[in-house]
């Protein structure tokens, strides 16, 4: 396991991410509400660059007491980071699937010391 | 101890969009080819997509009416922000990139220096280099409306337009790049013709059907084409495509929803109708190519249809075997968009049509739901020899493409 910087905190916009390189493993490092998350840049369906992906809230359908749908709204403060192959969506924080929690990004650990940004890596 | 610390190497590109090279965007395809070692396997694209109307006002110039020739060409120097002339449509409804989310499906607006051969000849290469494919056969985009056409000779003109165009600026710059032309079946004479005219140009390996349109194939009318296209040896492919204005399809409120079946709809009509009118009893070498409706929907007709038959038999006298036998040897499948949700069913479904001699890979690129050849690669149930058939071999041997010695494993 080593050690890799990837750089200040203060580098980092909030929500931003920076995507780097360890050997052949390319790695996304997010930031959002100050809180660091990493994922590998490779996503469960196609193998597509999916931390080089857009970011958009996730998207929540409005219901009426009724039951009747009334359109479509955003859920603020949950960000997804979107695949740019195919679209496969991730909640940042748990790199999970919004639609099929099972499909979900492979995690890499995260540490902040003294203001910097490290991840482990194999 | 002191933990060592080394810096991490930012990647060049931190987000993909519209102007992202495609040979970025598609860098993990590559990269998966080389490592697991199926780098130098013939890999042939049956399905691949450039944007014609990008390119419109060039096309246009490639109209053979001289009255059509002058309007258009007019219509596209004066007007401002007008569609591509003479062309119907979706218009505003291409929500395929599903709000921005998938960039190369809202544009490709990578930077392009050489000059020397056509942009969309350049872009095709990026493409071809990334999934390491050794042919790639171009379809266009938004004329696979044309079916639909409220002006029937205007099918003839736009699809003769972009044959011309296709064939004289666009295949000859790369041996590479192939083509079904596109057909005017909505006029059968003109569809011979148009058979007769382009068959033969280099570089054109069948001919194509656009299959949203509301005309029988099994009409008596399309005999002298079908027989004429058996002659060729070439094969005769149906592209998929949606149709939001299709009736059944009205109460679809979603993109989703509606290009699921819609991309399907057409093609087993059509194939209902192929088969139940014994077309493959007729004209026993005229091979179809189903394409870009995926695959899923094969067994299901299959069994649906061979049910059927066995109890009016009376209703299609021409069949002399079971409905899915003709599916699953006149007919061949391009895999795109492969459904591979469930691994049971996928391995039952390519055992069903036989894809080791009849299922042509396909990626569809650019559009949102392309596949990379590791989608076929990476198929649990599958041997090598089946895998290296499926990207290439079955698509060499049925349009009859060069395959290198180390290639044919």
């Amino acid at each position: 396991m080593q050690t890799v910087r990837v750089g200040r905190v203060n580098e980092f916009e909030d929500p931003g991410r920076k995507v780097v390189a360890v050997g052949e493993t390319e790695i996304g490092v997010f930031c959002l509400d100050g809180e660091f998350y990493a994922w590998v840049n490779d996503c469960p369906h196609q193998g597509g660059p999916v931390c080089q992906g857009r970011f958009f809230t996730k998207v929540l359908e409005v219901l009426g007491a009724d039951q009747s749908s009334h359109g479509r709204t955003y859920e603020e403060g949950t960000l997804h980071i979107v695949c740019p192959w195919h679209g496969f969506e991730y909640d940042v924080r748990t790199g999970k699937h919004p639609g099929a929690p099972d499909i979900a990004l492979t995690p890499v650990t995260v540490q902040v010391q003294d203001g910097e940004v490290h991840i482990l890596v194999d | 101890m002191d933990v060592r610390i080394t810096p991490a190497q930012p990647m060049p590109i931190q987000e993909i969009d519209v102007r992202t090279d495609t040979r970025d965007i598609l860098a993990h395809s590559r990269k998966h080819s080389e490592k697991a070692g199926y780098a130098d396997w013939l890999i042939v694209d049956i399905d691949a997509h450039h944007t014609e109307t990008v390119s419109w006002g060039e096309v246009v110039k490639f109209i053979d009416d001289p009255v059509l020739r002058d309007q258009a060409d007019t219509y596209h120097r004066d007007r401002v922000g007008a569609p591509p002339y003479g062309l119907n449509g979706d218009l505003g409804l291409r929500y395929q990139d599903v709000g921005g989310r998938i960039p190369h499906q809202s544009g490709i607006r990578e930077t392009v220096d050489d000059t020397s051969v056509h942009r969309d000849v350049t872009l095709s290469r990026r493409a071809m280099d990334s999934f390491q494919l050794d042919y790639m056969v171009l379809f266009p985009t938004p004329m696979l409306f044309l079916g639909m056409h409220p002006q029937p000779y205007m099918e003839v003109v736009l699809c003769n337009a972009y044959n011309r165009w296709l064939t004289e600026e666009i295949l000859p710059g790369d041996p590479k790049l192939k083509a079904m032309v596109v057909i005017p079946f909505n006029t059968p004479e003109e569809a011979c013709k148009t058979v007769e005219r382009f068959g033969k140009c280099p570089g054109v390996i069948g001919f194509t059907v656009t299959s949203t349109r509301y005309k029988p194939v099994h009409s008596n009318e399309y005999m002298r084409l079908y027989r004429m296209i058996e002659e060729t040896g070439k094969p005769l492919g149906f592209h998929a495509g949606y149709h939001w204005q299709d009736p059944s399809l009205a109460t679809c409120n979603s993109f989703l929803g509606m290009h699921s079946l819609g991309f399907v709809w057409a093609n087993m009509v059509h194939m209902t109708n192929w088969v139940l009118n014994g077309i493959p009893e007729r004209f026993p070498g005229l091979k179809t190519v189903w394409i870009e409706s995926g695959i899923a929907w094969v067994p299901f007709l299959m069994q649906r249809l061979d049910e059927q038959y066995l109890m009016r038999q009376s209703e299609a006298p021409l069949l002399k075997r079971m409905p899915s036998e003709y599916m699953n040897t006149n007919c061949f499948y391009t895999s795109q968009p492969l459904e591979k949700g469930n691994m049971k069913a996928v391995e039952c479904t390519f055992d069903m049509i036989k894809a080791e001699t009849q299922l042509l890979f396909a990626t569809d690129w650019p559009h949102f739901d392309f596949d990379s050849p590791r989608v076929i690669y990476d198929m649990p149930f599958l041997d090598e020899m089946q895998k290296r058939r499926i990207l290439g071999l079955n698509a060499a041997e049925l349009f009859g493409l060069e395959v290198k010695p180390h290639q044919r494993g």
